[in-house]
């Protein structure tokens, strides 16, 4: 898929709620995070909404980036590793309890481990299985609305 | 040529823009109805039959394909190979352009890596076109996996093997296609061309590729002046001058600067390195990209020793991307400035091309040049080029050589094949501002509505359009998805949602029969 700037908001989106949400609820109570579990999962979902809200700013900035590419792609490659400065970025607003909701700083394995697992899950489906079920959807710049 | 020359349909239907059911009963031909025609049974037909029993939930006897080929990917395996893809060579376009696949998943990457148990092409498309090449399947893979699928939704079915000569709309709606079929003998066995016989159809598509090759006038003039076996076009068999080349040391010109000059390069070269042949290149360019080019920071394609790289045959966002969006509502002069910048020569980067091309040119048998030929004479058992140069416009080179390959493409024209010309002239179709035929977003063809019926154009006839894209696999796959949508809302098929395609697609996985 070839975005375009609201393709990519849409999906990020999308794929966060359909993917990056369960998969969050299920890994939850098996990461190495101490405290009660509704605090477990506060951290967690806040870890999520981040990168949901942080990302449609990321987005604008991978859109911005994408125009020097005359042919006005995004490499698979480049899904994958943004998952450096966007899991950095989290990882010092969350270990600073900056982040809205948070009641304490985030665990580095934990959180490592979480991020790491959605973006893998949110990343392959993107890059296949998503074409099968919304098969417009490649064609639509990644919108799909 | 007056295609209706023929002796057996009447004058009254020749002329008439219109044709009433009484009419051709009265011309005593066969009719058969069908809701749906495709006429072509290129991949274009293919992908658009393809799409209509998969997504849109028709039946085999619900469309007929009109075809002179059995095969879909005749048409194009032909070009492919004689333009120097060999059987085990790779396509241009990439491991999601499935033309054999509406989803484009499993890639054909997958598909490589599991067959032959190695992960490389599926690693190669993680990290194309940063870390590696782009990954695109072989030839005869996408051949193979082409037969499969037409096995899977019963396509043979549906082929009848025939000329189509004309399109006509149908007095109350619809269409009538009449086609000339195959096999009931020819002339050349004394027996009669067999009768036409009609389709009666709600709906027409039409992908009938190009209508031949190209030959500029220099070729020309010298191939009715001496001969066609010293000068060729890239598209036609050409094969004498490779093995012409491995017998004598010979000289060729290769003229062009897309794909096919690096195939028919890369040709020359194994020749030389696997065959033992001597043979020198001169390599002409038209317009020589010394470098990276464009006009502003967000426009600049890669360029370097004369030729411009791009992965396939369109910026990828083309298909579905921003280019595909912003296109999709420009009109006019507006619409002649997108494709313009987008246009141009282009062959994709290959690390292999540019190691061989290096060596070629420290070795010294490979030469580029930058002009327009002017002249092609024979003198002394040789063809002489006359060269126009830009950078030097008052002097003129010639320059010698065995042979010519000329590699500047085929003939787009749509008032070069019949049916098209033929729609122009009494079906109200319309040129775009390319003039191609004017189809709408949906491959409407403008102005040959008739009452409930729609005539679709895709592939070659149709560039020009909103959608540059549309003669590639995975553009006629866009424009398929445009037409069944289209046809659901029109209600003549089923809508496809999200979990009928999941379960199609298991079905294909599983090489189920529909
Ligand atoms: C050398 C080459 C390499 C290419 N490589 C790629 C690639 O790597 N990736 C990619 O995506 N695209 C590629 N393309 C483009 C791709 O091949 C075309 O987009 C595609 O084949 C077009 O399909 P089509 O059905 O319009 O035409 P075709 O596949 O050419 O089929 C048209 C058919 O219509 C038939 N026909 C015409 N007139 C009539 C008539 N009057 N009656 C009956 N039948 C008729 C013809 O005989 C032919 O069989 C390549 C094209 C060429 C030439």
């Amino acid at each position: 898929m070839v975005p375009t700037l609201s393709g990519r908001i849409q999906t990020r989106l999308f794929l966060l709620a359909v993917i990056g949400w369960p998969l969050t609820m299920l890994v939850t109570p098996l990461l190495p995070l101490a405290g009660p579990m509704p605090d477990r999962y506060r951290a967690t979902l806040v870890v999520l909404a981040a990168v949901a809200v942080l990302g449609v700013g990321w987005e604008l900035l991978y859109h911005l980036l994408m125009q020097w590419r005359w042919e006005k792609d995004w490499p698979t490659l480049f899904g994958l590793v943004t998952l450096l400065p966007e899991g950095l970025l989290v990882w010092l607003l969350g270990s600073r309890a900056m982040l809205p909701g948070l009641t304490a700083p985030l665990d580095l394995a934990a959180f490592a481990i979480h991020f790491v697992l959605v973006w893998l899950a949110t990343w392959l489906v993107a890059n296949g299985p998503m074409r099968v079920v919304y098969v417009r959807w490649r064609f639509r710049g990644g919108r799909l609305l | 040529m007056n295609v209706l020359a023929e002796p057996s349909l009447p004058p009254a239907l020749e002329t008439a823009a219109m044709w009433s059911d009484s009419e051709v009963a009265g011309a005593g031909i066969e009719v058969h109805d069908v809701p749906l025609v495709s006429v072509g049974g290129g991949i274009g037909s293919f992908v658009t039959v393809d799409y209509l029993r998969i997504a849109g939930g028709l039946t085999p006897v619900d469309i007929r394909v009109l075809s002179r080929q059995r095969r879909a990917w005749q048409a194009y395996k032909h070009l492919a190979t004689v333009s120097q893809i060999p059987r085990r060579g790779r396509i241009r376009s990439d491991a999601s352009s499935r033309p054999d696949n509406i989803w484009g998943f499993p890639s054909y990457a997958w598909q490589e890596a599991i067959r032959d148990w190695n992960p490389g092409p599926v690693f190669q498309v993680l990290v194309e076109p940063v870390l590696a090449d782009y990954y695109t399947p072989r030839l005869q893979d996408v051949v193979d996996s082409l037969d499969r699928e037409a096995r899977r939704i019963g396509y043979d079915e549906m082929l009848v093997l025939g000329n189509v000569e004309v399109v006509r709309k149908r007095l109350g709606g619809g269409y009538f296609t009449v086609l000339r079929p195959e096999c009931a003998g020819s002339p050349r066995d004394g027996r009669p061309p067999a009768a036409p016989v009609v389709y009666r159809s709600r709906d027409v598509h039409l992908a009938v590729g190009y209508p031949g090759l190209r030959f500029l006038p220099d070729l020309q003039r010298f191939r009715e002046r001496h001969d066609f076996h010293h000068v060729v076009n890239a598209y036609e068999d050409h094969e004498h001058i490779y093995q012409a080349l491995r017998r004598r040391p010979g000289t060729v010109l290769v003229r062009g600067a897309g794909i096919v000059a690096s195939q028919v390069l890369e040709r020359l070269i194994r020749d030389r390195r696997e065959g033992g042949s001597a043979t020198r290149i001169l390599h002409l360019f038209r317009t020589y990209v010394a470098d990276t080019h464009g006009p502003h920071m967000w426009a600049r394609r890669h360029g370097k020793d004369g030729f411009a790289y791009q992965g396939f045959n369109y910026p990828k966002s083309v298909w579905g991307g921003q280019l595909r969006a912003r296109m999709h509502d420009l009109e006019g002069p507006e619409r002649v400035r997108a494709y313009e910048e987008i246009e141009g020569t282009t062959t994709p980067w290959r690390q292999h091309w540019q190691n061989q091309l290096d060596r070629a040119r420290q070795e010294g048998w490979y030469q580029s040049l930058n002009g327009v030929i002017g002249d092609l004479t024979w003198e002394q058992g040789a063809v002489v080029a006359r060269l126009d140069r830009p950078d030097e416009p008052h002097s003129a080179a010639l320059v010698r050589a065995d042979y010519v390959i000329d590699c500047t493409g085929l003939i787009g024209e749509v008032e070069e094949h019949h049916v098209l010309r033929d729609l122009l002239e009494h079906g109200g179709a319309a040129r775009n501002p390319l003039g191609r035929l004017d189809v709408d977003q949906r491959f409407r063809l403008r102005g040959a509505e008739n009452g409930d019926g729609r005539v679709y154009v895709t592939g070659a006839a149709a560039y020009g359009g909103y959608f540059p894209g549309v003669d590639t696999f995975l553009g006629l796959q866009i424009a398929a998805q445009e037409i069944v949508d289209d046809l659901a809302e029109r209600r003549h098929c089923r809508y496809f949602g999200p979990l009928r395609s999941f379960a199609e697609w298991l079905k294909w996985l599983t090489g189920r029969q529909i």
